[in-house]
């Protein structure tokens, strides 16, 4: 019945990884001072540009945590066009894809150390894979199976968030009680741009700068809130210099761009587990398909743009780069889809073949005990389904009434 | 009450190093009610954490500590402050363990002053318990007096699920009470029978149970004897002990200080009549406040049930 799982591996034995790169020291990298990311001719900090050139100093990764990364990023975009095609042929609920965002979602997970903790929010799919989490669990998840959001003993990352920015507080509090409980490990929230326009966003980051918790914010700039642009959100010049209002670093970040996102995260993370607090990074990225399964994106934007866009694409700039470097070929490439296509089958098995849920999975999980009156419930509904005498198509009732 | 508030809190910060206590004012200062006396001077900034003023913030940065295995009490000032907390509460603390299948708990403990009678400002004396129980996997616990308070919190900061704790300021410093000094529970969930009576059922929690005592006293002189319990939970709410009684009586009291309409009267006398509707002689009665905000304080004599009006209720039931 229940889904259980040891070290990160899911029960379709599948923990999504090709790869497993040794991490390298990191080298500093200068963090951009507070006026700039305020000023009008502020630009992001990019490492390779839209062609896949380096424009910045080389951070000379090596080439498994290179490969480690197009990996996740092939991976995370094969899972989200299936998650679509199985949304659908109905056997999906409403879907929200990652396109376009792999960059910041591979570039900020990959950058934590197995001790670090995750607060997602729900549109990044590749980075609870890296933190462990079997595409099974996300699939069954937007299947509406709670079991979907048992993450595993032994994968560090909360579940979900769904209501925007309540994580933000929480993430606070978390990264501070570990931190006072003696942990030297730092914690990765994602939020997104719209998410930077609630009071929870507010508090939570005023929170983690008075309080000093180690907890790095990565608002992933995709431009749209459903159908509301990032410009309705707020007036500022930029969402990195709101981390520079609650007095920590705001780090504005091209999103796009897995070199420069992985690097000022893995500077924010040891920044963090230093102690020396809370950092904000705007990476700014592209959502380039609809916000969920339940939208239509050319209602408020146009095609131009997406195709602009479509040129800035994050998975196609990395191809590009790695090409040049000799590591990308075609084969490989086969390899990779064809690894890929064999881990999200196994997982989709595993999703649509769990057995179904029993009426306590209703009741059982709320409290640490279950109270009286929903064992009378629980009692209640169990006898209501095994005596079920209308269906909810009927016409008519049998029977006398009363 | 107050004292006895504040040696739970004293108590559980020397038995257990995960307890913090967290909110507005609660450290130097002590709390706005001196609730959180002492406790900076005796256990440090890092336990007795003064925070930004910023309650969704409070609940939330608790939220997370207590995911972390600590054990947060956050106070809000009053619960009239406390709307923007309701979020954090019913989105995240009252369903972590729910949605994830028990890979998450949320061990909490939100204390808010409520209720009016002090004459304060507005804003300063709501009562919205009902919607607190409303909301599924959250316990709303209302103490009514000394004893009670201080084992009921003590239970709540060891209970394995967040808990609303609502203090009726009312009675924080209304009449004296020997405490015992050292830790003691008192079991959530447990009605308790303040007067034994046969002839109806008065019922009631927190700031209404003095007032319920004294209803009850004065009509025994009338020969009438009520029995009196005080719930001391709404959520989880203890049925059994109030429909024996009702069983017993056959007649029905409920006194809440909040609006009328949809308050947990209205769930006490539903869930009688859903189960002994046949010891019922007579229609049950609520004795209520209005639907209205709670006034300025100049009406809040007229606003909150006074004896005149609990007796008459008492009179109805008995007159039917």
């Amino acid at each position: 019945m229940s889904i259980t799982s040891s070290s990160g591996s899911g029960p379709s034995g599948n923990d999504g990884r090709a790869f497993s790169a040794s991490r390298l020291t990191y080298q500093e990298v200068s963090f951009l001072e507070p006026r700039e990311c305020i000023s009008e001719d502020c630009e992001f900090y990019q490492i390779i540009d839209e062609e896949g050139s380096l424009v910045s100093e080389d951070p000379g990764y090596d080439e498994e945590l290179l490969k480690e990364m197009y990996w996740w990023m092939l991976f995370g975009r094969m899972a989200d066009e299936k998650a679509i095609k199985l949304q659908r042929q109905g056997r999906l609920g409403t879907y929200a894809p990652g396109k376009g965002q792999e960059a910041a979602q591979v570039g900020s997970a990959l950058a934590m150390e197995d001790h670090d903790w995750l607060f997602p929010a729900f549109r990044e799919l590749p980075s609870y894979m890296i933190r462990g989490l079997p595409f099974e669990y996300n699939l069954l998840y937007f299947m509406g199976d709670v079991r979907g959001n048992r993450v595993p003993e032994g994968t560090r990352s909360l579940p979900i968030f769904v209501p925007v920015s309540t994580q933000v507080p929480i993430a606070a509090g978390f990264a501070y009680a570990r931190r006072s409980k003696g942990a030297d490990s730092a914690v990765l929230c994602y939020l997104g741009d719209g998410g930077t326009s609630e009071g929870d966003f507010h508090e939570g980051m005023n929170f983690a700068g008075v309080f000093g918790a180690p907890v790095v914010y990565v608002v992933q700039n995709n431009q749209w809130a459903i159908s509301v642009s990032r410009k309705r959100q707020t007036a500022s010049r930029t969402i990195a210099q709101k981390g520079v209002a609650y007095g920590f670093p705001g780090i504005y970040v091209d999103g796009n761009d897995i070199l420069a996102v992985y690097k000022v995260t893995r500077e924010a993370l040891e920044r963090a587990r230093r102690g020396e607090g809370p950092t904000m990074i705007e990476a700014f990225t592209y959502r380039r398909l609809m916000h969920t399964t339940a939208d239509d994106p050319l209602r408020y934007r146009t095609e131009e743009e997406q195709n602009e866009w479509e040129r800035k694409d994050p998975l196609k700039r990395f191809r590009l780069f790695l090409e040049k470097r000799g590591i990308w070929t075609e084969e490989w490439e086969g390899e990779l889809r064809k690894k890929a296509k064999e881990l999200i089958k196994g997982s989709v098995e595993y999703a649509e073949s769990l057995p179904g849920l029993e009426p306590e999975d209703l009741f059982k999980f709320l409290y640490g005990e279950m109270p009286e009156d929903l064992v009378e419930q629980l009692k209640y509904l169990k006898k209501s389904i095994a005596n079920r005498e209308i269906q909810e198509d009927a016409s008519e009732i049998q029977g006398g009434f009363p | 009450m107050a004292k006895a508030l504040n040696s739970a809190l004293m108590n559980e910060m020397e038995l257990d190093p995960d307890v913090v206590v967290l909110g507005e004012d609660v450290g130097i200062n002590g709390g706005v009610f001196r609730i959180t006396e002492g406790l900076h001077e005796r256990f440090g900034d890092e336990r007795v954490m003064d925070t930004p003023l910023a309650e969704s913030g409070i609940v939330g940065f608790s939220i997370g500590m207590a995911l972390a295995g600590m054990k947060p009490v956050a106070e809000m000032q009053f619960m009239g402050f406390m709307w923007p907390a309701l979020d954090q509460l019913s989105s995240h603390a009252s369903r972590l363990r729910n949605r994830t299948q028990g890979r998450f708990s949320v061990p909490l403990v939100v204390r808010s002053p409520y209720g009016g009678g002090v004459r304060a400002l507005e804003h300063h004396a709501e009562s919205f318990e009902s919607i607190l129980a409303h909301i599924p996997g959250l316990k709303t616990v209302i103490p009514s007096d000394a004893y009670d308070a201080k084992g009921l919190l003590i239970s709540s900061i060891r209970d394995p699920d967040p808990v609303v704790f609502l203090e009726p300021k009312r009675l924080y410093r209304l009449g004296k009470m020997e405490v015992p000094d050292e830790a003691y529970t008192v079991d959530i969930g447990k009605a308790k029978l303040l007067r034994e009576g046969t002839d109806l059922t008065l019922v009631g929690w927190g700031s209404m149970m003095p007032k319920l005592v004294k209803a009850a006293e004065l009509v025994s002189s009338k020969g009438i004897d009520a029995e009196v319990i005080d719930v001391r939970s709404i959520s989880p709410y203890d049925e059994r002990t109030v429909n024996s009684s009702v069983e017993k009586t056959g007649r029905l009291v409920v006194v809440q200080e909040a609006p009328r309409t949809l308050g947990f009267a209205s769930e006490i006398i539903t869930r009688a009549q859903e189960d002994i509707i046949d010891s019922f002689k007579a229609p049950a009665v609520r004795v209520t406040g209005f639907d209205v905000p709670f006034p300025f304080y100049k009406m809040e004599g007229w606003a909150m049930p006074d004896l005149d009006r609990i007796v008459k209720g008492m009179r109805e039931v008995l007159t039917w």
